[in-house]
């Protein structure tokens, strides 16, 4: 998988972000980021809310044009190409290429509710890889099964719950045969019962090396699979680590007062008589 | 009651009149559905020059009666040699008229469909122009089902007005059995009735299509 690119033993570097600025109107969502992913690393994003989180992930996704900085993916720059020694931007057609190699999963879903389970994982193999249906169909059935949900393969997406609506999700992304998943707050949206079926995909995916951005609020899982984790606020990364030493001892007194509250909040869950 | 037998006898011709009625009316409700989903769907891709071109379209073609686009089609355009029979006259003049107004409802259909629908098709690797076309429009039809069905009903009706382009449809051979008989209570209660038993047919298909598409959702 690794391009070796680098001619280090380490895993070639897949997403690089360089400088990455994000204005909107008058506010700066992204302050300057430079972060690097290498190849089968999950990375968790964690943050309070407007922390420029999921901004992050959609430049990366080039949902949203950077308003300075780049982002690479696998050494390529997406939204821009070298023509003749300037930067132009790129086609549609082009960024759509790129696109192609990068799964997403939103935090609503987004499955496209006219397509059965089934057709939804099949809609891209069969429009944008051009696989015949004879194909994509195992394809999409093996997916299904690998999120626990063949028997839904005929269901639309109204007859099924948030996550089961999520684990359709990611087997349509999965479909396109991504080298990176992002993950925007996936577990957000749904009610806390259903909350532990869509992480234990992600679980999966992740011991399959699959290399992961992962946005979330669900700290003990940041910290079960994440090979490191970077805490954002207001636009900035403000610290970055491995999990352990993250959650345990942050340096950062913003990224301390994030953890507590959390952990405050958490514990306030878990005994809600004390 | 001789009157009533008289117009029996002259049914046929009525009936030849719908004919055309229903060939006119699917001709420009064809057309006028092309150029809405088209130009609905150019108006997405976020080029300038194009979204004003079509705005413009729309406005004009909203704007000026579609009785006056007639007489210009078929008259108008004598004057630089281009020479139409009635009914093809008939079906672009209808065709051009409603492709404006199925524009706005071709757009609205498609703004009514979230976001993120788009943005899913895209991360699959779809174009905006693949993600609209495989992913939001057949969601938008759904929603313009119902405008679409009162547009082909309307439609259906106007095209009385090709009758003054001597397009030989309903209304032009009831008027001429009229002017031939002076049945004209008879001739024109019966081409009420003609048109009333071609429209509810199009409201129940129109339902009915509603029903089919809807598979999948309560």
């Amino acid at each position: 998988m690794a391009s070796g690119r680098t001619g280090e033993d380490a895993p070639a570097v897949l997403v690089q972000t360089v400088g990455l600025t994000k204005r909107f109107g008058e506010i700066d969502v992204l302050k300057d980021i430079d972060l690097s992913v290498r190849v089968g690393e999950k990375v968790a994003i964690i943050g309070p809310s407007g922390s420029g989180k999921t901004t992050l992930l959609r430049c990366v996704a080039h949902l949203e044009r950077p308003t300075s900085g780049y982002v690479a993916i696998g050494g390529e720059r997406i939204g821009d190409k070298l023509v003749n020694g300037r930067w132009r931007e790129m086609s549609d057609r082009e960024i759509a290429g790129i696109r192609a190699g990068i799964g997403m999963v939103f935090q609503r879903f987004n499955l496209f509710p006219h397509l059965t389970a089934l057709e939804n994982v099949m809609l891209g193999p069969t429009h944008v890889l051009k696989r015949s249906r004879a194909e994509a169909e195992p394809l999409a059935r093996g997916l299904l099964r690998k999120v626990g949900l063949e028997h839904k393969a005929a269901d639309y997406p109204e007859r099924l719950s948030g996550g089961q609506q999520q684990r359709v999700a990611i087997a349509r992304s999965l479909a396109m045969q991504p080298r990176l998943m992002l993950f925007d707050e996936a577990t957000s949206a749904l009610d806390p019962e259903l909350i532990g079926e869509v992480l234990n995909v992600m679980r999966g995916l992740a011991r399959d090396g699959m290399t992961m951005l992962i946005v979330t609020h669900e700290m003990r899982f940041a910290e079960d699979v994440a090979d490191r984790v970077v805490f954002m606020d207001h636009g900035r990364i403000v610290e970055e680590g491995e999990p352990h030493r993250l959650f345990r001892s942050p340096s950062h007194p913003r990224t301390q007062a994030f953890l507590h509250a959390v952990v405050d909040r958490e514990a306030m869950i878990e005994a809600p008589t004390s | 009651m001789s009157a009533w037998l008289t117009v029996w006898g002259l049914l046929p011709v009525l009936l030849g009149g719908a004919v055309i009625t229903l060939e006119v009316t699917a001709g420009a409700f064809a057309l006028a559905t092309l150029i809405g989903v088209t130009f609905a769907i150019l108006q997405r891709l976020e080029l300038r020059p194009l979204r004003f071109a079509i705005a413009t379209y729309v406005d004009v073609f909203r704007a000026v009666p579609v009785l006056t686009q007639l007489f210009i089609i078929y008259f108008g355009l004598t004057e630089i040699g281009i020479r139409l029979d009635p009914v093809p006259s008939a079906i672009i003049g209808f065709g051009i008229y409603g492709g404006a107004y199925l524009t706005e409802v071709f757009r609205a259909g498609i703004e009514s469909i979230h976001h993120g629908q788009i943005e899913a098709a895209q991360m699959l690797g779809m174009t905006r122009l693949a993600a609209l076309r495989i992913v939001i429009l057949p969601q938008a039809v759904r929603v313009v089902l119902p405008p679409l069905g009162n547009f082909a009903i309307g439609l259906l009706k106007d095209t009385a007005l090709a009758s003054a382009v001597a397009a030989p449809e309903l209304m032009f051979q009831a008027r001429t059995l009229v002017d031939k008989t002076f049945l004209a209570t008879q001739i024109f209660v019966t081409a009420a009735a003609i048109y009333l038993a071609m429209s509810l047919p199009l409201g129940y298909l129109t339902r009915l299509a509603e029903a089919r598409l809807s598979r999948g959702r309560r």
